[in-house]
């Protein structure tokens, strides 16, 4: 207000009047759409869904009876393993040492339950993929080669580099399955669900061309479905098939979005023999996807992994899989709130893209990325140095671990593994009945 | 080196041949093939593996160099994935033979199954080819992206029926398949188109189809008796118009 009086304000006259339901963007989008007769194309996570439920769930701290731990003056161990857990473990005494008997399955061990999620090259640039691969590297976790492949530069990270094989296959080869800490089979992403995904051929540059082993300048297309794939028998196919070709020595990861009948699908995906399941709410970010598939398709992934990890544990088979949730998960309150509804780790996509400069302007599809993060432009590639950016993500990830050793300790738990699933340090807030049971938690107050 | 393979679990199997190769054995044969799965999974290197009976689901798959010849017929997934070298099938193959494959070739001297080539690709000199030597089920070279697929129809068995089945080559946007004798237009799926044979897809396919018959013992020039039908993308990005953005 102008305490002159001497401005006014006036609703600029061209404007589109307001509307509550034909909103700018509702109107917009048909503009768009009734000009060209196409697909929408949208970029990050859903826009239309506002309410978070990680934001209505409240964490549990430790007064008088149970004391609280300093994390300052005391261990509070992060560390991960993720991968299938036998259901027990047998010894054998030979003289006065005891070794075990038991053969482990191959985990993947972590410092931190953070991991970086499945982006690829050809989605994002080399400068971004590489600046993900050595923070990961300085932070002891995992990044995602994304589905398109893995260039030269990347090799030497690789044993801190999930290889994906997904319904494309780009890029994969021995090389690329050996190289890798562990491999995932994407059968679906939170963006995405049951759709496939189209690189155009515009960017499909000499590199990516390279790594994808694809011409330049044809369509990358990932078919919806992997056509050997059309039954969990058929997933325990690809699974056997990956586990053979890196002679059990490494995790395989099955990564599908979050849909309505995911408790069912996650037992069935766990008994194929998926050492983790990585699933991926609505709301999880991409740099290309169909707005309706994106806004409309999924559940929210504090839903999904609540059902899974109940679901699981029920049949019996929980220790059989390491559960990941990803789809945004914002801050280390998000990770807190998501072990403790039953994940042994998170995957983090978009909040890692914002510590390397992204500012959410929702126009990755165009290839025109100011940051150098989502564009193949080597004018805009140059923005982005891979080392200043590895150093942004690994301060955010040691950022969020060491509030997580104060989430813990202010709850009197000294490890993360005792968060998981614990759903008694948990209180909802604000939510209706059906959530709550849902969820396994219960109200405030209660 | 012989290995009998009869009751034997595949990761049994697939363990003494992986072995095998680390000691040094170049040319290994294997008796009694029960269906055991991924026989030669990701295995690299100049190897000589021949096959007497059955192989199971994906014979071959991600594997980078090897020649795998099988006395019999293969199931589901031969060459799935796969970089480089060499499966031969003296009987016939079945499903998605050669899916997303990006090199190396498969040489199929009876019929093959359904989806077979799906989304096969390739890259610079990396040209990855399958043979059918008699007909070929539905969504043949479905998605292809590159490569060549061939389909006889020289077949005994064959003989009445149709070379290829329905929706051909749906949504191709690369590589070639070459047709022995003519095809009906109602066979191919959207993408896909007929084009006559150049000078060059006569050269091309006269060399692979002079290893294959060299193979198999068959006559190079009774098999050109026939004239080819090439089918091929009608565009190499067809799905550039199907998106929009504000």
């Amino acid at each position: 207000m102008c305490p002159e009086d001497a401005i006014t304000l006036h609703r600029m006259p061209s404007a589109m009047s307001a509307h509550p339901v034909w909103t700018e963007n509702a109107r917009r989008d048909v503009f768009t759409q009734s000009r060209t007769g196409a697909i929408l194309l949208a970029s990050t996570g859903n826009e239309l869904y506002e309410r978070v439920i990680f934001d209505n769930l409240l964490l549990d701290a430790c007064q008088v009876t149970n004391p609280a731990i300093d994390p300052l003056r005391e261990p509070i161990e992060l560390r991960t393993y993720i991968g299938r857990k036998p259901r027990s473990l047998e010894f054998e005494t030979i003289g006065d040492s005891i070794k075990l008997k038991t053969e482990l399955s191959p985990a993947l061990k972590l410092d931190i339950p953070i991991m970086i999620a499945q982006m690829s090259y050809g989605a994002i640039s080399l400068e971004a993929h590489e600046a993900l691969a050595r923070a990961a590297v300085m932070r002891g976790t995992t990044m995602g080669s994304g589905e398109g492949g893995l260039h030269k530069n990347l090799y030497p990270y690789a044993d801190h580099i999930i290889v994906q094989v997904a319904s494309g296959r780009f890029g994969v080869h021995p090389a690329y399955l050996e190289a890798g800490a562990g491999v995932e089979i994407k059968i679906g992403q939170g963006a995405k669900p049951g759709i496939g995904g189209h690189l155009p051929g515009t960017k499909i540059t000499e590199e990516i061309s390279e790594a994808r082993m694809i011409p330049v300048g044809a369509d990358a297309i990932s078919p919806a479905p992997h056509h050997d794939i059309y039954s969990i028998e058929d997933l325990a196919q690809l699974v056997n098939a990956l586990k053979e070709a890196t002679r059990y020595k490494k995790p395989v990861f099955v990564k599908i979005a979050a849909v309505h009948n995911v408790a069912a699908i996650s037992s069935g995906v766990c008994r194929a023999g998926a050492d983790a399941i990585v699933i991926d709410g609505f709301r999880a970010g991409t740099g290309a996807t169909p707005k309706v598939i994106r806004d409309n398709v999924g559940i929210p992934i504090e839903l999904a992994i609540a059902s899974v990890d109940q679901r699981l544990r029920e049949e019996g088979i929980r220790n059989e899989t390491s559960l990941i949730a990803s789809g945004t998960i914002r801050n280390s309150g998000d990770v807190a709130k998501a072990i403790a509804l039953g994940a042994d780790a998170v995957k983090i996509g978009t909040a890692a893209l914002i510590a390397l400069g992204c500012t959410v302007c929702k126009k990755c599809y165009t290839g025109k990325c100011a940051w150098g993060i989502a564009t193949q432009d080597p004018r805009l590639r140059v923005r982005l140095d891979p080392a200043e950016g590895a150093q942004r993500v690994s301060n955010l990830l040691l950022a969020w671990s060491i509030e997580l050793k104060e989430i813990l300790g202010a709850a009197g738990i000294n490890a993360i593994e005792s968060l998981r699933g614990n759903r008694e340090r948990l209180r909802g807030y604000g939510l209706d009945h059906t959530t709550l049971e849902i969820l396994g938690v219960q109200h405030a107050g209660s | 080196m012989r290995i009998v393979a009869n009751y034997k679990h595949y990761k049994e199997l697939n363990e003494q041949i992986v072995q095998a190769v680390e000691n040094g054995v170049a040319t290994l044969t294997i008796d009694d093939v029960n269906g055991q799965r991924f026989i030669a999974d990701c295995l690299r290197g100049k190897l000589k593996i021949d096959l007497h009976g059955t192989p199971g689901n994906d014979l071959g798959m991600f594997m980078d160099g090897p020649t795998v010849t099988v006395f019999g017929n293969a199931q589901d997934g031969v060459g799935n994935t796969m970089s480089s070298g060499k499966i031969i099938i003296h009987g016939d193959g079945r499903d998605i033979l050669g899916h997303s494959m990006r090199g190396g070739k498969i040489f199929v001297r009876g019929n093959v199954g359904y989806r077979v080539g799906i989304h096969m690709k390739s890259y610079k000199s990396n040209i990855p080819i399958i043979v059918a030597g008699g007909r070929a089920g539905d969504f043949l070279g479905e998605y292809m992206a590159g490569g060549i697929i061939i389909v006889l129809g020289i077949n005994n068995a064959s003989k009445g029926t149709e070379i290829l089945g329905d929706w051909v080559a749906t949504g191709q946007h690369g590589g070639a398949i070459y047709v022995r004798g003519e095809v009906d237009d109602s066979k191919l799926g959207k993408g896909a188109s007929q084009f006559p044979m150049t000078a060059d897809d006569e050269i091309t396919a006269k060399k692979v189809l002079a290893e294959y018959c060299n193979v198999f013992g068959l006559d190079l020039d009774r098999v050109f008796e026939t004239e080819f039908t090439k089918i091929a993308p009608v565009s190499h990005r067809p799905y550039a118009a199907l998106y929009t953005c504000e």
